[in-house]
């Protein structure tokens, strides 16, 4: 097992307001909008530099849907900023007629997504998100894991056009990703190489698949780990390859079993390359108070599930 | 003025012998509204607005238009062909497989003149306020002009946008309220009463005028002040009194004829009823 360490822990909210001021400096185009979380999404640093390039909405996310598919018009590149609860659920007609249908240069880009939200609840804490945005036809998926990535990340989608949705989260997690990389929208990253199993992690999930895979060498299992930060369009050929070497797969995400990663992957191997597949997600319910790692303990989202539900994937490719 | 009044109100019945035409021909769509707006779309296409049938999305420099009542599409169809955006034999393919005149407008077949998808309701006003905002940061002088119906302003997302505009000045926009009482199940006093139109408006800060919308000379004399009414720190909200069905003596004031076609009789009624001036597609 490749060795990973970390020196710091940040959210990846913070990545996207580090990415996003990156982004403004490259591109002039560059706008962003807010629905009244400016501190929560870490916009300040963009609005300081560029403040005629800010617009405060209000809490109105139907309306800011609409001013960015607008301002994409006048050639703009908007990024809306607010919760994923907010970013989508609330505003799906929206994005679907004035932005997917309409093929608008729309980065819809969403924190607190998931459990990890923490205290505020269910009302806040989506599990959907994923499954309602991969299903809007010519909407990019991404889930980044990591500051860096998420930096990153948000540095790239301001150069693809296209709609595009990004999540993230609130809780400081592991920093261990390069912080040079190269955002690659589409590419899956190879975290460890390994000949056992395939487990592929997106977002939070993928520090969690690491500790997993170090538990799993302790127990003689060679891991193999990809990194899938782009639900939509899947990187195929890289889970086909590792699948194909490995013959099963775990699935990790902190989302809803329905509609996530996990149901794109069993998708793509049940025409391509049928395996066995176990889900390491939300068993189709909805979340609650408690902090996040209470939380991720609660509803099955950690390491020690993730070494479980390899240990079952295994013994079925056994039989 | 680039066209006299007699003109524009023929060009306006080609429109609505078009419009009929259309949703004859396929024996769905909205014929109602679509009539009812045929003078308003007229006078924006043909006489107000600085716009180019060289269609671009950017549209720099353009004065931009943003059908939010979607439904609509017919007239909106009938005054972009008419004015050049795409042959007038593409009509015929209204609402059938294949076509680029989708039910509803969209920018998916890449129709020329469409910059963004409408039908379900609600969601033109932030569009357009958002290609407003554009405008400004580009240094762009040009107007935006959009168009709502009255039973649309049902929808929330609308108020969220009324509320924005003024607060921020976008006074770049001329937007336009369909003003005929009337939507599918029935007058607007019945289904939920839209109550003072104009005091809600100007309570939110929008600078309202009152327009008939099937005079027009009026409709015209109505928009060209609206403009001279932009970059004044206030949106402009243009309250135009129509009536559903306008030109056709058995659809007009009835919210019978919103969504329902004309049989071959029918048809033929109406067209008797309108001039052609410029040859029919």
């Amino acid at each position: 097992m490749k060795k990973y360490t970390y020196t710091e822990k940040k959210d990846t909210r913070s990545g996207f307001g580090a990415g996003l001021l990156e982004a403004g400096q490259k591109n002039p185009e560059v706008v962003a909008l807010c629905a009244d979380l400016v501190g929560s999404l870490k916009m300040e640093a963009f609005i300081k530099e560029f403040p005629e390039r800010f617009f405060q909405i209000g809490i109105a996310e139907a309306n800011m849907i609409g001013i960015a598919s607008g301002l994409t018009i006048g050639g703009k590149i908007p990024f809306t900023g607010t919760f994923a609860n907010f970013s989508t659920g609330r505003v799906y007609d929206q994005i679907r007629q004035s932005v997917a249908y309409s093929d608008k240069n729309v980065k819809i880009c969403a924190s607190h997504a998931g459990l990890t939200l923490g205290e505020d609840g269910a009302t806040h804490q989506i599990l959907e998100d994923i499954g309602l945005m991969k299903m809007l036809p010519g909407m990019t998926v991404i889930n980044p894991c990591d500051y860096n990535q998420t930096k990153a990340a948000t540095i790239a989608i301001a150069d693809h056009q296209g709609p595009v949705y990004l999540r993230f989260g609130r809780p400081v997690i592991p920093v261990f990703t390069d912080p040079d990389q190269k955002f690659e929208i589409g590419k899956a990253w190879m975290v460890n190489e390994g000949t056992d199993v395939t487990i592929i992690a997106t977002g939070h999930m993928v520090w969690k698949a690491i500790e997993a895979g170090e538990k799993l060498a302790e127990l003689g299992i060679d891991a193999e780990i990809i990194n899938i930060h782009t639900i939509k369009p899947l990187d195929e050929e890289a889970v086909l390859k590792s699948v194909k070497k490995t013959g099963c797969v775990v699935t990790c995400e902190e989302h809803n079993k329905f509609g996530g990663l996990g149901e794109s992957i069993a998708r793509l191997l049940s025409t391509e390359l049928p395996s066995p597949q176990e889900f390491v997600a939300v068993n189709d319910s909805f979340g609650e108070s408690g902090t996040p790692d209470q939380l991720m303990t609660k509803y099955g989202l950690d390491s020690i599930n993730i070494v479980e539900a390899v240990q079952k994937v295994i013994k079925r490719v056994k039989k | 003025m680039k066209h006299t009044i007699k003109e524009l109100e023929d060009i306006a019945s080609q429109v609505r012998r078009d419009i009929v035409r259309m949703v004859h021909g396929c024996q769905s769509g909205h014929p109602g509204g679509s009539l009812g707006c045929a003078d308003f779309m007229t006078a924006l296409y043909f006489e107000v607005m600085n716009h180019s049938s060289d269609f671009t999305m950017l549209g720099k420099d353009e004065d931009l238009f943003f059908l939010s009542n979607g439904h609509i599409s017919p007239v909106f169809y009938s005054v972009l062909a008419r004015s050049g955006y795409f042959e007038t034999s593409e009509l015929a393919t209204f609402r059938k497989l294949n076509s680029r005149l989708q039910g509803h407008p969209t920018t998916h077949e890449g129709l020329p003149g469409i910059r963004v998808a409408s039908g379900s309701l609600g969601q033109g006003m932030s569009v357009a306020i958002g290609a407003a905002l554009a405008k400004k940061l580009n240094k762009d002088k040009a107007t935006i002009f959009s168009l709502h119906g009255d039973g649309e302003l049902q929808e929330g997302q609308n108020w969220e946008a009324i509320m924005y505009a003024p607060f921020n000045k976008v006074d770049n926009l001329i937007a336009s309220i369909d003003y005929n009482g009337q939507q599918i199940d029935g007058p607007t006093e019945k289904v939920l009463s839209l109550e003072n139109l104009q005091n809600k408006f100007e309570a939110f800060g929008w600078h309202v005028i009152n327009s008939d919308g099937n005079d027009m000379e009026a409709i015209v004399k109505a928009l060209h002040y609206a403009k001279s009414l932009t970059g004044k720190g206030k949106p402009i909200l243009n309250l135009m009194s129509t009536q559903m069905g306008y030109g056709v003596d058995f659809m007009v004031g009835s919210h019978k004829w919103h969504g329902v076609a004309p049989n071959d009789e029918q048809l033929a009624s109406s067209l008797k009823q309108l001039t052609s001036s410029l040859k029919d597609y």
